[in-house]
């Protein structure tokens, strides 16, 4: 039992590692996560535009890219982005491995992404949509600016959920062999495990991902609830900010059955 | 068929256009404002309208009544291209709606449409809902549009409610403040789709009266409507649909009092 504790919660070896965990490995893993993050939501944005066209010759493409990065575990994503791309002379990020540690995430986060969108947009009614071309919008601007806001309240839960998963798969830019100064949480844990034989390392590691993905959780249960409760009698300045909650919504009738993304207004 | 003077009994009106100096409603003018002709649209193998033919003169409002299934929704849609006829011209002041060439946004901001389900945009306030359209659409300044914006509300009689969101209007509001808006972009016509059957019977008489006195002003109208007293009051002419085909047309009045065909007849005797 001795034995066990020390291996997972020796004092002495999570304060030696704790220091260099919060100074680099929490700054570079929070920087990794934030910038595919953002990579992946306007890429995302742009494949679940695509998505929902009524053109096949535009869909497909985006559906290809969805369907393959949805269908590779992260690791062999990450493997051939970081470590094929800069072997093929695609050296876009020279030679420092971490830029294609984040276009690698964001490029997974934009598929998973994209499906989230797509199902927001989707599940905005119709009418919304004929409304929108009915006075004369595009197509594109009645996405931006009436049916995206509407939808993305209803898919809050699922891109918080997917923020957490790009934060855990940053983790495994440890295959591309950081430079000293990149290394991200788990790459400095498991440095410190190999020279110590001890695992507490690691714990401590967890310890740190945890502060970083609970409160993101509940972070995003509270905006959540603040969208859904309140701020809907007060006008709204810009057009992307919180919309007033879908569930009220008048019941459609026979000429607005269906959902906006099946919408194939000429 | 569809010529107004073809039914009508009464003599034809003055044909030199409307006098601006008369009080009252505008005369509907002679040449053709909108213009549907061999309209057919089908939806996979339904074929929903078959051969529709409609004219509708400047200022004129036309009522179009049927059973449900009779196409009379899908033929609004066509109008404003919301559903694309499979075949068949949809004219607008002699631009060619269904000509592929043509710019649908820029035609479509020239057709208002009032919808069932009101369609206002639920996350924006009674009056975003009216500029929002003026500012991207027609790009007018942000004075412009708030002042537009008021004169709309105060003509529907919402404007101490400008700042609310839609669900907290009632139903009848909410239709106001959706006609309010698409009044706000000047269009050369109104279309109508069953406007007030989604509204509890003591908020029809509200967007009725707004109704009729939009067509009072010389709006041109195009009403899909159950509201068989509206249609013989408001309306210079209805249009009876069944089946995917214009079935009767006719002046108001006597084309819902002496139905000269079975089916009109028989329709009536249901609804009234």
């Amino acid at each position: 039992m001795s034995a066990f504790i020390s291996t997972f919660f020796s004092w002495s070896q999570i304060k030696g590692v704790l220091p260099s965990l919060f100074e680099q490995g929490l700054r570079n893993t929070l920087l990794i996560s934030v910038l595919a993050l953002v990579l992946g939501l306007v890429l995302g944005l742009v494949l679940a535009v695509l998505l929902i066209s009524p053109r096949w010759w535009v869909r497909l493409p985006a559906r290809i890219y969805v369907d393959v990065l949805r269908g590779l575990p992260a690791i062999v994503t990450v493997s051939l982005v970081g470590i094929g791309l800069p072997v093929a002379g695609v050296a876009i990020f020279g030679t420092s491995p971490f830029g294609y540690a984040v276009l690698a995430v964001g490029m997974i986060s934009a598929a998973y992404i994209a499906e989230i969108f797509r199902s927001g947009i989707q599940s905005v009614p119709l009418g919304q949509t004929e409304a929108g071309r009915s006075l004369g919008m595009s197509h594109l601007l009645t996405l931006w600016v009436i049916v995206i806001p509407q939808g993305i309240r209803n898919i809050l839960p699922a891109l918080a959920n997917q923020f957490i998963v790009a934060v855990k798969e940053s983790a495994l830019v440890y295959l591309l062999g950081l430079t000293a100064g990149e290394r991200d949480l788990y790459f400095i844990a498991s440095t410190w495990e190999a020279q110590t034989y001890n695992s507490s390392s690691f714990t401590a590691a967890a310890l740190v991902y945890l502060c970083i993905t609970i409160p993101l959780t509940y972070a995003v249960n509270w905006l959540d609830r603040r969208l859904r409760n309140g701020r809907s009698a007060r006008p709204v300045p810009t057009e992307l900010t919180a919309p007033a909650p879908v569930v009220g919504l008048p019941a459609a009738g026979p000429g607005s059955a269906g959902l906006a993304g099946e919408a194939r207004i000429p | 068929m569809t010529d107004r003077q073809a039914t009508d009994t009464v003599p034809p009106p003055d044909r030199t256009g409307p006098d601006p100096t008369a009080s009252g409603r505008t005369e509907p003018g002679t040449s053709p404002h909108l213009e549907l002709t061999g309209i057919c649209k089908s939806f996979g193998h339904v074929q929903v309208l078959r051969e529709v033919d409609l004219s509708v003169t400047r200022g004129e409002t036309v009522c179009i009544v049927g059973p449900s299934g009779s196409g009379k929704s899908t033929l609004l849609r066509c109008v404003n291209m919301l559903a694309a006829p499979t075949s068949g011209t949809v004219k607008l002041n002699g631009l060619v709606l269904t000509d592929p060439r043509t710019d649908l946004n820029r035609a479509r901001a020239r057709i208002g449409m009032v919808f069932q389900s009101f369609n206002l945009f639920p996350h924006m306030s009674a009056r975003r809902n009216i500029t929002l359209p003026l500012r991207r659409v027609r790009h007018l300044s942000r004075a412009e549009a708030e002042e537009r914006a008021s004169a709309l509300l105060d003509r529907v009689g919402l404007r101490q409610h400008d700042a609310k969101r839609p669900l907290q209007l009632s139903g009848g509001q909410q239709q106001r403040v959706a006609i309010a808006r698409a009044l706000a972009m000047q269009p050369e016509v109104m279309l109508f789709d069953e406007a007030t059957s989604a509204l509890d019977p003591e908020m029809v008489k509200e967007v009725l009266a707004v109704m009729r006195d939009l067509a009072q002003s010389g709006m041109t109208m195009l009403v899909v409507t159950h509201e068989m007293g509206f249609a013989r009051e408001a309306a210079d002419r209805v249009v009876f649909m069944d089946q995917g085909q214009v079935a009767e047309v006719g002046p108001a009045e006597q084309t819902l009092t002496q139905p000269r065909s079975e089916r009109l007849q028989q329709f009536l005797s249901m609804v009234l």
